[in-house]
């Protein structure tokens, strides 16, 4: 087991640092950041000078160490808009996304686990084929275009519901929250939903189909003729096993509605790190650009090893020796 | 007529011709199905013929007229035209920018799932073929891509190289190869322990024959079925890109672009600026969706 551990997480700092290398090469690479930094009336002593002090004189291998060591000491660059550490900058958004991700999950689960169950369980009948087709609309709406539809009937139709911001916020343990006001609940109401649709549309799809394949199986067919109630042999044997797979879809979906949530935030103008990495990308703000990928591939890489680790654990069928290719 | 030009090149070339017509059958036998197979070819062929059918050329600015900028629905212009989705905010009739962008989506989403369907289909039967160091490679590469959301390498690599219609098509090849890849190397690896194969490598052929005459063509039909459901990601993909201002170009608006376009118009109530052409844009989406989820039930593909 540790063997195994150990030879994921060589492989991790090794996916890392290939990340690192493409996005150092990909964004400083193209184009001359000093075209950006130094206005066009300074001399060329000073220009020079400016240079030297950015290290950009350096051959390329060279500034890919120091951004490296620098990285390492969790120096990722200062902003070039902001005048800022980049990361700080990203931390400081951190909250915002977080808190839209795991609302947008739970609504997700809460509503996608329930009709899921509901189509599986009578896989022919109406309402069940109206789920499933409102699934494929789910997949088909573009975030971006549903998120303006949602702004346009409920916003400026209706006049419900915000259109833009985190609106008044509430510090928990030193952190902004929008969930704890009724103001902040309205305007993360949308986003959340935007947010949730696609993600409520595979876990429909993820519950129906295993408890379609679950009712036959044998545990099912015996609790039947042991006289349990349908309820119970739903609610207990069905649910239980189906809620496995679902729980790590859930968990490995996670790393990507942080990247959707990308859109949803544009659309909403809510202040999250996906808002931010699209406005440093206008701004040819690199620094808050590399810093975001580099925390993003962080994540996810994070996420994959847990649940490689957490499979190898559970599961005595995977393999821990070795090969895994 | 609609049916065999939109399904046939989808239908894996299959030796068993019963299967081909039980699944043909199947398929036309849903009313849903069969709709979004009418609808598919509709919409083709309102892109492909668009000069012909479009009320105004919306890349030729001498024929747009300022003044009649953001009309509403069935306006009557200055030039006497109606108007019948509304224009933009530079006087340009929607019907006919819908029309032009679903060519241009439609083209970036074809282009980039016919390139990423050669690039990835290659790397799958080379990986399933040579095993060892290359198989192992590859599929490192593999996991490496699909570990990431595929919006995030596309946002971040246009961001450094620019927007335009051919690098919106290399950025959608290179999220969309990987999958391709996985598909056709689980398939080939199963193909190429049957007993033809063996036959044919005992009988001496080239390995280039092997792999392009028998392992690929026998392999290639779970690929094709999944491609359905890839262009209209792709498509998704490509208005994403360009909404949020790395995709295509002003000049060649797709429709994320003219939807991206009618934003800022929206809050204001105007809404037919963003609304029609994701009208447009979700019909394509899904009559896309469902085909290809038929195909893929149909021929019962995982992927």
């Amino acid at each position: 087991m540790t063997a195994y551990i150990l030879q994921r997480l060589i492989q991790s700092v090794l996916v890392l640092l290939a990340v690192s290398i493409v996005v150092f090469l990909a964004v400083y690479g193209i184009g001359d950041p000093i075209e950006l930094l130094v206005p066009p009336q300074v001399s060329a002593a000073e220009r020079a000078a400016m240079i030297r002090r950015l290290g950009l004189d350096l051959p390329v291998w060279q500034q890919y160490l120091s951004f490296l060591g620098s990285a390492l000491k969790g120096d990722l660059g200062t902003s070039f808009v902001h005048g800022v550490p980049a990361l700080g900058l990203i931390l400081a958004r951190l909250p915002a996304t977080f808190e839209l991700v795991l609302l947008a999950m739970s609504v997700a689960a809460f509503i996608g686990v329930p009709l899921g169950l509901l189509a599986g369980l009578n896989p022919e009948s109406r309402p069940s084929r109206a789920i499933m087709a409102g699934t494929i609309l789910g997949f088909s709406l573009p975030s971006f275009w549903k998120g303006m539809m949602l702004i346009l009937l409920f916003s400026v139709f209706l006049g419900w519901l915000p259109t833009a911001g985190r609106g008044e916020t509430v510090f928990i343990l030193g952190v902004p929250t929008s969930l704890l006001t009724l103001d902040g609940l309205r305007h993360i109401a949308l986003p959340a939903l935007n947010l949730a649709i696609p993600n409520m549309a595979l876990m429909i799809r993820l519950v129906a189909a295993g408890t379609t394949e679950a009712m036959t199986q044998d545990y099912v067919k015996y609790a039947r003729a042991k006289g349990v109630r349908r309820r119970r042999i739903v609610g207990r044997h069905v649910l239980r096993n189906i809620l496995i797979p679902v729980v790590t879809v859930a968990g490995m979906e996670f790393g990507s509605l942080v990247a959707f949530s990308t859109i949803t935030e544009t659309v909403f103008a809510w202040p999250g790190m996906g808002k931010l990495l699209i406005d440093s990308i206008y701004h040819l703000d690199r620094p808050v650009v590399v810093a975001y990928v580099m925390l993003a591939t962080l994540l996810f890489v994070a996420v994959n090893f847990f649940v490689d680790v957490l499979y190898a654990a559970l599961d005595p069928r995977v393999k821990l020796t070795g090969d895994m290719a | 007529m609609i049916l065999s030009k939109s399904v046939a090149p989808t239908v894996p070339d299959y030796a068993d011709t019963s299967l081909r017509k039980r699944v043909l059958r199947r398929i036309k036998n849903r009313p849903t199905t069969r709709g979004a197979i009418v609808l598919l070819g509709i919409l083709l062929l309102l892109a492909l013929f668009a000069p012909f059918i479009a009320p105004q050329n919306p890349h030729d600015l001498a024929s747009l007229s300022v003044m009649d900028n953001r009309l509403e629905p069935g306006s009557q212009g200055m030039t006497g035209i109606t108007y019948w989705l509304g224009t933009d905010a530079q006087g340009r009739d929607m019907l006919s920018a819908i029309l032009y962008g679903l060519r241009t989506s439609l083209l970036v989403g074809l282009t980039s799932t016919a390139g990423a369907l050669a690039i990835g289909v290659l790397a799958g039967l080379v990986a399933a073929q040579f095993g060892g160091a290359v198989d192992a490679a590859i599929m490192r590469i593999v996991d490496f891509m699909l570990g990431f959301p595929s919006i995030l390498i596309a946002l971040v690599l246009l961001a450094s190289i620019g927007r335009g219609v051919d690098k919106v098509i290399i950025a959608i090849i290179l999220v969309q190869w990987a999958q391709y890849a996985r598909l056709m190397r689980a398939a080939a690896l199963v193909e190429r322990r049957k007993e033809y194969i063996e036959a044919a490598v005992n009988f001496g052929l080239p390995t280039r024959h092997i792999m392009l005459k028998h392992l690929l063509p026998n392999s290639i039909g779970s690929v094709l079925v999944i491609s359905t459901i890839s262009i209209a990601s792709a498509i998704t993909l490509e208005a994403t890109l360009s909404f949020l201002g790395v995709g295509v170009p002003v000049t060649q608006p797709s429709l994320g672009l003219l939807i991206a376009n009618g934003f800022e118009f929206l809050l204001s109530g105007e809404y037919w600026i963003a609304a029609f052409p994701g009208i447009a844009l979700v019909l394509l989406i899904m009559s896309l969706n469902l085909v290809g989820e038929r195909l893929r039930r149909s021929f019962n593909v995982r992927g």
